[in-house]
């Protein structure tokens, strides 16, 4: 027993050579050692503050840091390139993002409308055997426009066209075309992921807007009242748009009927076949006396010898020629002693 | 059209540019924007010189003076922040209202989430101590002092903010040498938070963990709490919250046992005990006897079960 007495006693010794390591505290710290944080509730000494303030404080903290330290050298470490390192554990601290958390990436038109379909993406081969050159030519990307442009070299007139028609800027025209819709449709696709309102129709300034889209922002407008736009004073020549999508833009239009109902398709069509077939001529009473009395009228016409009746009175005057117009005629400013409009 | 200003990255530099202002699941680490105000100077000059020292190289500088008052008008700072990509903002500035003025925010979602003015009533730079200082990007320990800070809303946001200033990046593993930087923030009964910035010695204590001691190394900064703006309740909550693929769900019904030994438990469902195949012995067979008593018990049973219902229907 002595022996063991004698080192605790010796360890003992050694330990008081040091400073302790221990810290006490009223109220215990809250450690998070993922960020390397300690919070310490317990109350200031505010007397100590007065007096010497900088002292203090680095006794405190100094105290908190041990606390923080010893939580740090109590966790698992491993060694790594001749340094030792302590795995540290998920922050429980919860700290704002800088943006949100990204959601499912929203479906373009084309995808939901392939979902819908069950169209799947066919992959196509990078290179396509074409007969006319007689090799291999890339499908899409570098070279195959030089491709395009060796096998079109020469390209036919139509016989119903301008036969001074380049051909070759049409089929460019196209194409830019179909690349300019394209890119509509994507930043569509934009809008309608991001969820931003976009006006129908309306002005959307005098640089952007085209004179349809001035004229449908104006008719749109003008019906945009309580009575639908029945009492709005019109223009002198003014027009109503048309075109593809503008009734369905005018606020109290007929809208184009869905071609889908609640009724069965068969159904439906049987119904539509009654209709026709069953449809019975309708009885002009007014059109029948009318064409009854004009055969009358020729058959007494014919009696009376092909001679019919010349008809007296005003109501034969027939007018004869064009009536002139005025404002249409041409003048021939400088020629003396012309005034006025030609006349005939 | 407005719609035709949505334009596809050029070059593919851009295109990265781009892609990295777009949500992500795992955010890079937060650095801060530095903006001069009108008239910066002095102290408040010093303190952002500090500051920025302090958070190389998650920092972006710059040197212009801008007519900005950000509790005014913040949409020129949320501008800036956002063409630099930051999350965090430093505004200096000085007037005679307002002297030693410094500005710490932070944003979400392109705005600003929460502002802080801060009054520089001392400051000692990190120049005028002179001592060894520590190695650049080390990971400092932070302590917050005083019972204060979680008694309002406002410092506790405070608090919040200071660790976002300062915690650098979330890190996996430390090295145990690294540890040699503390940053403490005491907020007194008059509402000053005192800053302060000390060097970790550390000591032999005969035992594994080492005794600590403390070397101030600056900045020493007394600030006084000016104005502030802070997010609501929901948007906070919002900011912070995190996406689904990275939350930790515990798994359930998975115990470990005091020896190491993962036991699971399995939910088996009602056994229907009549319909199990088992095995069938002659011996447990019912006898004709048996079986006969049996339909004679039921019989017994239904005739009085008949009577009863005659009865209860006179």
């Amino acid at each position: 027993m002595d022996v063991v007495k004698a080192v605790l006693e010796k360890h003992q010794k050694e330990l008081d050579k040091y400073k302790p390591i221990t810290v006490e505290k009223h109220l215990e710290c809250r450690i998070d050692v993922g960020t390397l944080l300690i919070t310490d509730p317990n109350d200031l000494e505010d007397r100590q503050i007065a007096k010497n303030k900088e002292e203090y404080l680095a006794e405190l903290t100094r105290d908190n840091t041990q606390l923080l330290v010893n939580a740090i050298w109590e966790l698992p470490t491993e060694r790594v390139d001749e340094s030792i390192v302590a795995k540290l554990p998920e922050p429980t601290t919860v700290l704002p993002r800088l943006r949100k958390p990204p959601g499912v990436r929203p479906m373009t038109k084309w995808e939901k409308f392939a979902k819908e379909k069950g169209i799947t993406k066919k992959k196509k081969d990078k290179k396509t055997y074409d007969d006319v050159l007689d090799k291999w030519v890339p499908t899409y990307g570098f070279k195959h426009a030089e491709a395009e442009k060796d096998k079109e070299w020469v390209l036919e007139v139509p016989q119903n066209a301008d036969p001074n028609t380049d051909m070759f800027q049409k089929k460019m025209d196209l194409r830019n075309e179909k690349v300019a819709k394209n890119e509509i449709q994507r930043m569509k696709n934009i809008v309608r992921a991001k969820k931003v309102e976009m006006p129908r129709s309306g002005y959307l300034g005098p640089e952007a807007a085209s004179s349809n889209q001035l004229l449908t922002a104006v008719t749109v407008a003008k019906a945009s009242t309580a009575s639908v736009g029945k009492f709005q004073n019109k223009l002198p020549k003014e027009k109503e748009a048309r075109g593809l999508g503008v009734k369905e833009l005018i606020p109290g239009g007929k809208r184009k009927a869905s071609h889908i109902s609640a009724q069965p398709e068969r159904e439906a069509n049987l119904e539509l076949i009654k209709s026709v077939l069953n449809k019975k001529p309708k009885l002009n009473v007014d059109k029948a006396i009318s064409l009854q009395k004009q055969d009358e009228r020729l058959e007494r016409e014919a009696e009376a010898g092909n001679k019919p009746a010349k008809k007296k009175g005003k109501g034969s005057r027939k007018a004869v020629g064009k009536k002139p117009k005025g404002h249409q005629g041409q003048r021939a400013p400088g020629k003396k002693g012309q005034a006025g409009r030609k006349r005939r | 059209m407005s719609l035709l200003r949505i334009r596809k990255p050029k070059t593919r530099k851009g295109k990265k540019v781009l892609l990295a202002r777009e949500p992500q699941l795992i955010e890079s680490a937060r650095s801060m924007l530095f903006v001069d105000g009108r008239k910066c100077s002095g102290n408040v000059k010093l303190c952002m010189r500090d500051l920025q020292q302090l958070k190389k190289p998650l920092v972006k500088i710059l040197h212009r003076k801008n007519d900005i008052t950000p509790f005014d008008d913040p949409s020129s700072l949320e501008f800036l922040t956002m063409k630099n990509d930051t999350a965090l903002f430093t505004f200096g500035s000085t007037s005679k209202k307002r002297p030693d003025n410094i500005l710490i925010g932070r944003i979400f979602e392109n705005e600003v989430l929460d502002m802080f003015e801060l009054g520089i009533k001392r400051y000692q730079s990190i120049a005028e101590f002179k001592n060894d200082k520590i190695g650049a990007c080390v990971k400092p320990c932070l302590v917050f002092n005083g019972p204060k800070w979680a008694q309002t809303e406002e410092l506790r946001r405070l608090r919040s903010m200071f660790i976002d200033m300062f915690q650098r990046e979330k890190v996996e593993s430390i090295r145990l040498q690294g540890v040699e930087h503390v940053l403490s923030f005491t907020v007194t009964n008059d509402m000053s938070v005192l800053m302060r910035s000390y060097k970790i010695l550390l000591k032999k204590s005969g035992q594994k963990t080492p005794r600590i001691e403390l070397e101030e190394i600056g900045p020493s900064a007394d600030f006084s709490v000016r104005r502030t703006k802070i997010a609501s309740e929901d948007l906070y909550k919002l900011a912070r919250k995190q996406p689904k693929q990275l939350r930790v769900t515990k798994k359930k019904n998975i115990s470990t046992d005091p020896l190491g030994n993962t036991k699971g438990r399995v939910h088996m469902g009602k056994q229907q005990t009549g319909s199990i195949q088992t095995r069938r012995v002659k011996a447990l067979r019912k006898t004709p006897e048996e079986k006969r008593e049996n339909r004679q018990k039921k019989k017994v049973a239904l005739k009085a079960a008949a009577l009863e219902a005659l009865a209860a229907s006179e």
